[in-house]
């Protein structure tokens, strides 16, 4: 997987100069009253023309109404009973998956001849007719700001990817709440003016990103009885300049992570920001959430990107007068909008650090004799502070999991070799196929030190009984990471309902936390009368230095309940519950959204909760950001 | 107390009764002596002796054991603030603790067991009739071994009893528990050792400021716990009852083992009550001789091989009941907020925190009056009720007449009775009186009680005190019945000394009442309503009350017998006015 970077020194000088200056002149026709002026342009010709972000506005065209990610990309079991992945766009696109099926009938109880189809097409009736106030319609018509009211969009934002958000769709429920328009803005000033009409017209709006929330953030309140709006950024998708001389890009928070990494790309940069959402979450979504990146070690988190944010808010815009690195000037007004999920108003452009494109990248994979061994491993490198730009542990479970995605191999030379790897280390070294786990490790930076980088981690890895077991077991491991959401839906079609979610731990709880959650779900299963054995699993997907984050996977089969999601929800809560009395937190990256409020008091404090609290009535006293996130 | 409708507490009684007290679902039980009576003993101790384990473990080697305990985070902490704190090196205090662990640790070996399995099954033969031992307790035992760290805590009437409990779970195959005993054991020659190899380790009677010694204790139970290593045995009585009366539990070694649940280090901890019922005890006489201030002999060896004159006896038999498992977990819900515990390193120990000690003492207590429930009750121990209340004697027509009346009470009141069947209630008199003949003679149709032994001249010092041996023996017997009586008899009294109807007063007088005998008898902390409410329900029960509205009222069939109530009650209670003039006295 190394690449390198071949172009002369002197070209690259060059082309580098070009773009500042590109970057500068860009500047000064977009700069300030720039924009405006380009606006103004759109505004007058009234142009719907779109921006040439990955995301259209009409999302459904190229993505799943009651599923994850692409249309074209999904899993399927073929006529031979054979697991494929349609499309072109994965790594594991068109090809077969042998092992899937047995892995999957035999973890679950499942069968594929048991089907649980989802209703193929939204019935616009199940929707409820849109409850419009004429005044604002008026007057965002006026503004030229493309909007609309077709129950397919409206519904398309109506929900993130909880479980029950999307069996909901799946089920073809009747709706409840959707929001009643959508409105996308082009740029920040096009956000100033929806929020100053929403102001004036008592309109309840919710920002929109990239709709992957798992925390029913994005739920319509059922209770606002206002016109609800849902503010969708998609098209605010520029890099509107690149600063190389400070390594920081100003960006319009819409722009989704694949295009913002593309287009840096472009420059020769990256954020180095990859959450596993990255594909769809949006810049906004980040900030909004405290979001977390797979390659946080080399990069830092959302908070630690971010250089500058405005924002726009009921009160007007709130923004920093200056890009210093670090200030000492009060409590630090970013953390007001840093994980306010869309409650205190819309992040509409952010400054954020860059980095030029990494020389050389490496996978690498070690196994482990168990679960603990790794634990202790991943402790280590982290004391040691030497975390390769992405360490993840998983267990296992997981482990056959990934194993189970092993596409078919052409080869019998691969599977010979395959046979003497899995001989090696189940026999030779002993370890019991049943307790070894692997840990997945991503290296970045220039060849040589990451050449030393990986064998000092190796060498801490030995030391605990690792063995490296290759590049191919640690690159497989972050593709399941892309594929993951999909197989959900794979998973329901048959049955499986499944869902994730996330915690932060002090390190020597880690393992306890993860046993007593996993037995919690499992006992908890049982007696809420789910007939067959949970799939409880568990990874470690960040360390830090004084603890880990561990994100869960948990999937059941369940035939014979007759309200699963409410099983479901049921037992997720008492995971939760069983993750704060075992020293967890109540979010890593995840969020709080509506899914996790109760706990807040808790987690916070009632004068913490206080305090977020002032700051809302300060700043919303009208409650127009109504998506009742977080208090 | 007046807020609260009373036919709704009623109501709630009656559930938590039923809850508390499924007499229909109390367990069968099977005398395991019987097969032993018909196999060979040899065999029966060289059998093939596989348990199975908390979720499929190991065991663990004792020294591997001690090697995980000296290494832990919890111990080098408390090593290295005694040695700051006394100005020794960290390594000296480090070997004071391997000391200690030295001293305190088992070395559970199955040769052992087995010499043991042989040897009490040739004393049991002699000894008793019977060891019954409820099968389908011994299944539940089972099922919570594997599925989370166990901890048994039987009742403690006699020395028999940490022997018993080890040969009852190795005759089913179970995992053979570590047992924690007193330190006076071990000065036992060679018995000491034979008990450490059986499972005891050793604890000092006190310790209380040493803080080595209780980090070591500590650290040594919870790591046979958190790994599951063993069922974790020890007797919240703390020492043996002398009196029959369950005594009140001592909470260090509860403390220990519950901790681990609130810090997460384990999913659960179940605490399996074992309520284990001699027809007679071995230490019978020589507990009413220490009560009346003959020194206890001192454990040891030679006086263990002068006991043997015992094994001439018939002590009747033994039941051993194994409560249903109570999960820590499920009686913490909502009792104690374990997120507390996140915001202090685990490996620094720390005083449980209030929520946590009385959750605690309240667990301790529920433990205890589980055991008491399901101790199995003699016809005897009913009759000694009766003999007591009539301490000149009386005839045996009446006692058989009185016994067969306080039976049908006892059982509405939902007492464990063992109570032979088809046999006349005549015969099961004669049977109890032969087995204790010791205690009580029939002569000329009366029944009394035996004063001292008739042989020799005595002195009147000597016949007094042999009469009160007599007298606290068999109050010992009634005792076993007092829990079964205890809320009925204090309303009872508490309805005499109010002479009122008004529920209220008659509530004011059993709170003071259930106050002042908090300490005697087993009366859960902060459950005086519901035990009013429970005493109301039994007495309504049986006809002896009745409760119009906020009245409470006696009926005329209650003259007989809620005067016999008091009576008990009263016994206690001028014992207590008695020592406390004798106190102020001095």
């Amino acid at each position: 997987m190394a690449s390198n970077c071949p172009s002369s020194e002197s070209q690259r000088t060059a082309q580098k100069r070009l773009r500042i200056i590109a970057a500068h002149l860009h500047k000064h026709e977009d700069g300030d009253s720039g924009i405006t002026a380009r606006e103004c342009n759109a505004d007058a010709t009234g142009s719907t023309e779109e921006n040439k972000g990955t995301v259209p506005r009409k999302r459904q065209e190229i993505m799943k109404w009651n599923g994850w990610g692409y249309s074209d990309s999904k899993f399927l079991f073929n006529k031979k009973g054979q697991a494929e992945f349609t499309g072109k766009r994965y790594r594991l696109s068109g090809m077969t998956l042998p092992s899937l099926q047995d892995w999957f009938e035999n973890t679950f109880g499942a069968s594929v001849k048991h089907k649980s189809p989802a209703t193929p097409v939204l019935n616009a009736s199940a929707v409820p007719p849109p409850r419009l106030n004429e005044a604002f319609v008026e007057d965002l018509k006026a503004t030229g700001i493309p909007f609309s009211n077709e129950a397919e969009d409206r519904v398309f934002r109506a929900h993130g990817h909880c479980l029950h958000e999307i069996f909901a769709l799946r089920e073809g429920k009747k709706f409840e709440r959707v929001p009643d328009m959508v409105v996308w803005p082009n740029c920040h000033n096009d956000v100033v003016k929806i929020v100053e009409l929403a102001c004036k017209h008592n309109v309840c709006l919710i920002p929109y990103g990239g709709g992957t929330s798992v925390t029913s953030a994005l739920e319509c309140p059922p209770e606002e009885t206002r016109c609800i709006v849902s503010l969708d950024t998609s098209q605010m998708n520029r890099i509107l300049w690149i600063d190389e001389k400070n390594l920081v890009a100003h960006v319009e928070a819409g722009i989704i992570g694949q295009d913002l990494e593309r287009l840096l790309n472009e420059s020769g940069y990256c954020t180095g920001h990859e959450p596993d959402s990255m594909e769809f979450s949006s810049l906004g979504g980040w900030v909004a959430t405290r979001a977390s990146g797979m390659k946080k070690n080399v990069y830092g988190n959302i908070e630690d990107l971010v250089i500058h944010i405005k924002a726009v808010t009921p009160r007007g815009v709130m923004e920093k007068s200056c890009q210093g690195p670090r200030m000492s000037t009060g409590p630090d007004i970013h953390h007001f909008i840093l994980g306010s999920e869309g409650t205190l108003g819309v992040v509409t452009e952010v400054t954020m650090k860059i980095r030029p494109i990494p020389e050389y990248l490496k996978y690498g994979s070690v196994v482990f004799p168990n679960f603990e061994a790794g634990v202790a491993c991943l402790r280590e490198v982290a004391k040691q502070r030497c975390a390769p730009a992405s360490i993840r542990l998983m267990d296992n479970k997981q482990f056959h999991f990934g194993h189970a995605l092993k596409p078919q191999v052409s080869s019998i030379f691969t599977n010979f070799v395959e046979g003497l790897k899995t001989f090696y280390i189940t026999k030779l070294k002993g370890f019991d196929p049943h307790q070894l786990v692997v840990a997945t490790l991503l290296f970045e930076g220039d060849r040589e030190r990451v050449l030393q980088h990986e064998k000092q981690v190796y060498d801490i890895a030995a030391t605990f009984g690792g063995l490296a077991a290759g590049e191919d077991n640690g690159q497989r491991g972050y593709i399941l990471t892309f594929v993951i959401a999909y197989l959900r839906d794979l998973g329901m079609d048959y049955y499986v309902v499944a869902e994730s979610f996330e915690t932060s731990v002090p390190w020597d709880r880690v393992l306890d936390l993860c046993q007593n959650v996993k037995e919690r779900i499992i006992r908890e299963c049982r007696e809420r009368g789910v007939q067959f054995q949970p799939l409880t699993s568990c990874r470690v997907t960040q360390t830090y230095d004084s603890g880990a984050c561990i994100y869960f996977y948990f999937a059941f089969n369940y035939r014979g309940l007759a309200d699963p999601v409410h099983t479901y929800e049921q037992v997720e809560h008492a995971a939760r519950e069983e993750i704060l009395a075992n020293g967890g937190s109540l979010s890593h990256h995840h969020g709080v959204g509506k899914l996790r409020k109760a706990w807040m008091k808790d987690s916070i404090s009632n004068v913490g909760v206080g305090m977020l609290k002032s700051i809302k009535e300060y700043v919303d006293p009208k409650n127009i950001f109504g998506n009742q996130n977080l208090l | 107390m007046s807020t609260v409708c009373a036919s709704c507490l009623n109501i709630l009684v009656f559930l938590t009764l039923q809850q508390r007290d499924p007499m229909l679902k109390r367990d069968g039980f099977e005398d395991i002596l019987e097969e032993r009576r018909n196999s060979s003993d040899l065999k029966y101790a060289l059998r093939c002796y596989a348990p199975v384990l908390y979720k499929g473990v190991t065991p663990c080697k004792a020294n591997m054991l001690k090697n995980i305990v000296l290494q832990s985070d919890q111990l080098h902490y408390v090593v290295n603030q005694v040695s700051q704190e006394s100005g020794e090196a960290p390594d000296i205090i480090q070997e004071e603790a391997s000391v200690i662990l030295e001293e305190m640790a088992h070395r559970l070996q199955i040769s052992t067991v087995r010499f043991f399995a042989f040897a009490l099954t040739k004393a049991f033969k002699t000894l008793f009739q019977h060891v019954c031992v409820n099968e389908e307790g011994i299944q539940r035992l089972q099922q919570a071994i594997q599925e989370h760290p166990v901890v048994l805590l039987p009742s403690h009437r006699s020395y028999m009893d940490f022997l018993l409990m080890s040969y009852i779970l190795y005759t089913y195959d179970l995992a053979l528990p570590v047992i924690a005993a007193g330190m006076d054991f071990m000065g036992m020659k060679f018995v000491g050792e034979m008990l450490r190899m059986s499972g005891a380790f050793f604890i000092r009677r006190s310790f209380g400021g040493d803080k080595l010694y209780w980090a070591v204790f500590s650290e040594y139970v919870k790591t046979m716990l958190r790994n599951g290593f063993a069922p974790i045995e020890f007797f919240l009585e703390g020492t043996r009852s002398r009196t029959c009366k369950s005594l009140t539990p001592k909470l260090g070694l509860l403390n220990i083992v519950i901790e681990p649940f609130f810090k997460g280090e384990v999913f659960d901890v179940n605490l399996v009550p074992v309520s284990i019922s001699y027809e007679r005890i071995l230490e019978e006489s020589l507990y009413a001789r220490e009560l009346l201030g003959v020194p206890k002999p001192k454990e040891s060896t030679s006086g263990l091989l002068k006991a043997r004159r015992i094994l001439s006896e018939d002590y009747g038999s033994i039941h051993v009941y194994f409560g249903q498992p109570v999960s820590v977990r499920s009686l913490a819900q909502g009792k104690v907020n374990r997120s507390k515990y996140n915001l202090f390193p685990r490996h620094i120990p720390r005083k449980p925190m209030e929520e946590t000690q009385s959750f605690v003492n309240d667990t301790a207590y529920r433990i205890v009056r589980l055991q008491e429930d399901n101790m199995v009750l003699k016809p005897w121990v009913l009759m000694a009720s009766l003999l007591l209340q009539n301490l000149e004697g009386l005839e045996l027509s009446v006692l058989t007449e009185q016994t067969l009346w306080l039976r049908g009470l006892a059982l509405s009141y939902a007492a464990f009775l063992d109570w032979p069947d088809h046999a006349p209630t005549a015969k099961v008199v004669s049977s109890s009186l032969a087995l204790h003949r010791g205690l009580a003679c029939v002569s000329g149709g009366r029944v009394s009680l035996v004063v001292g032994e008739p042989l020799g001249p005595v002195t009147p010092e000597e016949a007094l005190f042999n009469r009160a041996v007599s007298v606290l023996s068999c109050a010992s017997y009634r005792n076993q019945v007092l829990h079964v009586f205890l809320r009925p008899a204090m309303l009872a009294v508490a309805m005499h000394t109010t002479a009122s109807s008004k529920k209220n007063e008659v509530y004011n007088c059993f709170s003071f009442l259930w106050n002042m005998f908090s300490n005697d008898f087993i009366l859960c902390p902060g459950d005086t309503v519901q035990d009013f409410e429970e005493a109301c329900y039994l007495l309504v029960k049986t006809g002896a009350v009745q409760m119009p509205q906020q009245d409470i009222e006696m009926t005329d069939r209650a003259v007989l017998w809620t005067l016999e109530f008091p009576k008990v009650v009263n016994k206690f209670y001028s014992g207590k006015l008695s020592c406390r003039r004798i106190l102020s006295e001095i």
